[in-house]
């Protein structure tokens, strides 16, 4: 079980409805409804992926984010959940407003393009990074806007996004980002975990 | 028709063309047996041309049942864990109430005479049988095409009468295509001299030539336009050259002619109509007062949607429609589409991605149902 995922089921209330955007095989929706008593929901693009939450008893549509959240009625989750995708999307803002139009609050986490070994790989080698969270070459990568925790915060308060709370993880650390430490924890924080409402 | 197992319904059933009728039969089947929790029990429902022999040999056609694929000992629906229940549908022709049966009033076959029936009438016959079998709550309700409308249907007049529900390939309303598709049928039906106004019946005979025509017309539209081209092309059946006449000289004619004039020997002209009418009835949001919404409301039902890719009859954004108006009314819905080229025909083929999913799906609801019934 990935580490982000026990975080994000931590930050979660007992006995609410979820919305998992992009729910892979449904491990995150597992979780959730064996430990948090959570009604769970998934909406995944891969063919594969849908099949395997279906196996497991899990709900999942079959789609893509990007333009079939409006599917999704206002407000009708507790918490709309998006792990490490947002850079994916051709328009991240338009995905952002419409996870917190169907949730009442979304939880969105992200890989940091500003963690230290990114940045120097960028600086000392020239070459655009290759990392553990960021495992793609510049030609194949899904990521088409790849931002830091810094460029995030800063984006959330230019969009009037509220920001409830900031986690940065990395291994199995994991601690809350506030404005005071936020550069630092910029450098040292592999992914960022934003609670928005 | 001895081999049919028919059940006398004999509450009265009021239906949708304000008729009442009672004492009529309904002719079903089962496999598989009901056990002792009974949480195992699966009703699947025949699309426009089915009927209740669902899998093994069909005793009145002598031909392998219509859902084998999926259906059957050790199978996706696996009948040595499931008991399945499938009811011919009133208007058909295999041993349920319908035009070819004997009206008691006038002793003479009914013709057109019989009711204009709907899918909601097809559906409300046959929750009597759940109650004869003893069934008070369903693993799963399917079925594919009208057989889907019929699960979607049933959902939403019984909405504690199953656990779960997959309605495949099918649609909350007929489009202006299907029912265009549709009125080339009865058409077809209706222009043979010999059907007569639907009197055909009572002279022993069947327009045997339009209703081939309105079978042909159906194959069609079941395959996908690759689909078609990769099993045909222009290949000629059983020649070198062309014949230059007006028979089957190529492949694709010779399949749909032998489609057709196999069709006519199991199934009653009047009955296409019937039927293909009830399909095109079909509304729920009409039904509904213009609410899907509405119609799936105080739902507990886990539905699980399938399309497939090459389905132009009930396209992937149909089937997503379903799914958009199922979410909207908040309930638990999951939707898988399946890439393949075989067309709307997909669900009764062999097709390996879809049968590990309904097999994934239904496996799963029995755990998740069992486990609900003991707590």
């Amino acid at each position: 079980m990935k580490k982000e995922f026990k975080v994000i089921a931590e930050l979660l209330p007992n006995n609410i409805r979820v919305l998992d955007v992009g729910c892979g095989d449904g491990s995150l929706m597992d979780l959730l409804i064996k430990e948090k008593n959570i009604e769970a929901r998934g909406l995944e693009i891969k063919e594969e992926h849908v099949k395997k939450c279906i196996y497991k008893g899990l709900s999942v549509i079959e789609g893509n984010a990007e333009t079939e959240l409006n599917q999704f009625p206002d407000q009708s989750f507790d918490y709309v959940i998006l792990s490490q995708t947002l850079q994916a999307f051709y328009s991240p803002e338009k995905v952002l407003k419409d996870l917190l139009r169907v949730g009442k609050c979304a939880i969105v986490s992200i890989p940091n393009f500003g963690y230290w070994k990114v940045r120097t790989s960028l600086l000392l080698f020239g070459k655009m990074p290759v990392t553990k969270t960021l495992p793609y070459s510049w030609h194949n990568t899904p990521n088409l806007h790849m931002c830091t925790i810094k460029d995030m915060y800063n984006f959330c308060a230019e969009k009037d996004i509220k920001i409830d709370k900031i986690l940065g993880l990395h291994g199995d650390r994991t601690s809350q980002i506030k404005k005071n430490n936020l550069e630092i924890k910029n450098l040292f924080s592999k992914i960022g975990i934003f609670v928005l409402s | 028709m001895e081999n049919v197992k028919k059940l006398n319904i004999s509450k009265s059933l009021l239906l949708d063309c304000k008729q009442t009728v009672k004492d009529f039969p309904l002719a079903y089947e089962t496999y598989g047996k009901l056990n002792e929790n009974k949480d195992n029990a699966i009703l699947v429902f025949h699309a426009l041309t089915g009927d209740q022999f669902v899998t093994g040999l069909n005793p009145i056609t002598k031909k392998e049942g219509w859902w084998g694929t999926a259906v059957g000992p050790g199978k996706a629906i696996d009948t040595d864990k499931y008991f399945v229940i499938c009811a011919n549908v009133i208007g058909g022709c295999m041993g349920s109430w319908g035009p070819k049966e004997v009206d008691k009033k006038t002793n003479e076959p009914y013709g057109l005479s019989f009711p204009v029936i709907t899918i909601r009438d097809i559906v409300r016959a046959q929750e009597t049988l759940l109650d004869y079998l003893g069934v008070e709550k369903l693993l799963c309700a399917t079925g594919g095409s009208m057989g889907g409308m019929q699960t979607l249907q049933f959902c939403a007049t019984f909405p504690n009468r199953t656990y779960s529900a997959m309605p495949i390939a099918c649609s909350t309303s007929h489009s202006a295509q299907n029912i265009a598709l549709n009125e080339l049928a009865r058409q077809a039906v209706m222009a043979d001299p010999v059907w007569d106004k639907g009197k055909y019946i009572k002279k022993n005979v069947q327009p045997k030539n339009g209703l081939a025509v309105a079978r042909m017309v159906g194959h069609i539209s079941y395959l996908s336009e690759k689909g078609m081209q990769e099993k045909f092309g222009r290949k000629l059946q059983e020649r070198g050259d062309y014949d230059f006449s007006f028979n089957a000289d190529f492949q694709v004619e010779s399949y749909l002619r032998h489609q057709g004039f196999a069709f006519v020997e199991r199934f009653d002209a009047n009955s296409i109509l019937y039927i293909t009418r009830a399909m095109d009835y079909f509304d729920l949001s009409r039904q509904y007062k213009g609410g899907l919404t509405e119609a799936f409301k105080n739902q507990k039902t886990k539905f699980l949607v399938i399309s497939f890719s090459s389905d132009w009859l009930y396209t992937t954004k149909e089937n997503k429609d379903t799914v958009i108006a199922l979410n909207a009314a908040g309930t638990d819905v999951s939707f898988a589409e399946i890439k393949t080229d075989k067309g709307h025909d997909s669900f009764l083929v062999d097709e390996p991605e879809f049968l590990k999913t309904i097999k994934g799906f239904i496996d799963s609801m029995h755990i998740k149902f069992k486990n609900e019934k003991r707590i």
